[in-house]
């Protein structure tokens, strides 16, 4: 049996119309995170129902869904970060979990305590603990990947400040060069473009155009369906289950909207498709 | 003035108890970062009450008390992990439960022993650094220098940790062996900072110079540095202070790393409440903290 088969199969009866991208993708490149009947709960209530997927490498997939649908549980859910997860995720047919050397995941801002006595330099090189052996200390290499990291965000002024001086652009910033630095294959954000200046959403999408075109899987979760929207190739509409996931012209219909959304939603998304 | 610094040294059990006081004020500050910026001063606290009954237990079957101790405050922080992961009870409930259960246990056992025995229960309690023995300098030693290793080898990984648990976990780092290391590790600096301090003040050695080093300094190793550097002036001017004043040493110890804080506290240039320049000038220091207390509630 085509182990990458199975859970694309499951997926198509979801999502008509990818079997050509999805095709093409896979001619290009047999490698796929496979999202298998993933259900995440937390005593007793259901957080994440039942989803499947099959993400491809190479396109900027956004993982979209109103407050409490479960967006932030996905993504940590697939890197094995919450207990209570059932279902699998598998990479290179194994299990991700097993293989988080190849993941770099950006936390939601609000998850970090940012009085934390570092300064930027600091927190980049945490992006190459992974890439370093117990016990030693960071080697040339390192230092030079975490300095290319910075500089290819714009922060490589601030290095010695520490990160509580920091805006909230700028503290996103680091982070993404501490996830460059970590040199991953599935790039894994939550809420990176959450109350951010202008100029750090075009550095934040013009690298994550770069990554997507060096063929790395970027997956970002994202509340605001506002302009922003139109960077994504691929959107994941979550509502605790799956509502709909392809391109973002497939996805992005009046129809998948209100399920997702309820009668919530402003006509504006719809136009961005 | 110098003679007068020296004459204490002259006596054995002061050495001892110096070098003891430098041990313990090193390793209390630098292992203590770890629980400040974590803001789990509280579990530091909860540990140290808590190895009261192994303290005991150990006492009474003629074990190594310090082993007693250690085995009681790993135990703890078990039971807390345990508490807070089998039901709704969010962590401090737990650690206060914990904590004052073990507590009351040790002293019930205590003062049982007390009885038929040559033990002070003060002396856990408030600590009494003149009569450490000379194998309890060794082991304080060795203690000592197993935390530093630790601390030094696994430097990078607790860094990431204590910043970004969730960030570190999805990297691939054992998140939950680091943490249980890092438990370890205070277990370890509270079982070997008892004679000196005593349970209850500990947390003032193992929060206080971190906190103090916090106001001054901006990465971390330097926030371990300075503050082993407070820990170890507070711990000797502390001993000095109750050598010439016959203070009772371990809340002489307190008070000064106390002082130190309150000075960096007033004066520290980038937070200091003296130092930040102020909008608005005119009006007493005291009024206007006071007005941004009731503001800020």
């Amino acid at each position: 049996m085509n182990p990458t088969a199975l859970p694309f199969q499951t997926n198509l009866v979801q999502q008509p119309n990818l079997s050509g991208q999805v095709e093409q993708t896979r001619m290009s490149s047999s490698a796929f995170i496979a999202v298998n009947h993933l259900s995440v709960s937390y005593r007793a209530v259901e957080a994440l129902r039942d989803i499947n997927l099959l993400v491809r490498p190479g396109r900027l997939v956004g993982i979209f869904g109103p407050n409490g649908a479960g967006k932030s549980t996905l993504l940590k859910a697939m890197l094995g970060l919450i207990s209570n997860t059932n279902g699998s995720v598998l990479y290179h047919n194994k299990p991700l979990m097993h293989q988080l050397d190849k993941v770099a995941y950006v936390p939601q801002r609000s998850q970090i305590d940012w009085s934390y006595p570092a300064t930027v330099w600091d927190v980049v090189m945490m992006g190459r603990v992974q890439k370093t052996d117990w016990f030693r200390r960071f080697s040339v290499t390192s230092r030079r990947v975490a300095a290319d990291a910075l500089e290819r965000v714009g922060m490589e002024k601030y290095r010695d400040r520490p990160i509580g001086q920091l805006s909230g652009g700028q503290q996103q910033r680091v982070f993404l060069a501490r996830a460059l630095a970590q040199e991953p294959e599935i790039f894994c954000f939550d809420e990176p473009l959450a109350g951010i200046d202008q100029k750090t959403q075009e550095v934040i999408f013009e690298i994550f155009h770069e990554l997507v075109t060096a063929g790395k899987f970027v997956l970002v979760v994202n509340h605001d369906l506002g302009e922003t929207i139109a960077h994504f190739d691929d959107l994941i509409l979550l509502n605790q289950s799956l509502v709909a996931y392809g391109s973002r012209q497939q996805v992005l219909t009046q129809e998948n909207l209100y399920r997702a959304y309820g009668g919530r939603v402003m006509f504006a998304a719809g136009e961005a498709a | 003035m110098w003679e007068a610094f020296l004459e204490p040294l002259s006596y054995e059990f002061m050495q001892r108890s110096l070098v003891v006081a430098v041990l313990v004020g090193l390793i209390c500050a630098v292992v203590g970062s770890y629980l400040m910026v974590q803001r789990l001063a509280l579990l530091g606290d909860a540990i140290s009450h808590s190895v009261l009954p192994g303290l005991a237990i150990a006492f009474m079957i003629g074990a190594n008390i310090f082993i007693g101790a250690f085995i009681a405050g790993v135990l703890s922080t078990m039971a807390i992990a345990w508490i807070r992961a089998r039901s709704p009870i969010k962590e401090d409930a737990a650690m206060g439960i914990v904590f004052s259960a073990c507590f009351a246990l040790g002293i019930t056992l205590i003062t049982l022993i007390q009885r038929d025995n040559k033990i002070d229960l003060n002396h856990f309690l408030f600590g009494n650094i003149l009569a450490v023995s000379r194998p309890e300098v060794w082991q304080t030693a060795l203690i000592s220098a197993l935390v530093l290793v630790v601390v030094i080898l696994l430097y990078k990984e607790l860094l990431f940790y204590t910043f970004d648990p969730l960030g570190a976990q999805a990297a691939g780092l054992p998140t939950n062996l680091l943490n249980f290391g890092l438990m370890l590790l205070i277990a370890l600096t509270i079982v070997a900072s008892m004679k000196s301090v005593g349970v209850i003040l500990v947390l003032a050695l193992l929060i206080t110079p971190g906190a103090t080093a916090y106001l001054l300094v901006s990465r971390l190793h330097q926030v371990m540095v300075l503050g082993a550097g407070i820990g170890i002036f507070s711990s000797i001017s502390g001993m000095y202070l109750s050598y010439f004043f016959n203070l009772p040493s371990g809340p002489a110890i307190v008070l000064v790393v106390s002082g130190l804080f309150v000075l960096a506290l007033l004066f520290s240039p980038t937070y200091g409440v003296l130092t930040q320049p102020q909008a608005s000038s005119g009006e007493s220091m005291v009024w206007r903290e006071l007005k941004g207390l009731i503001r800020r509630h």
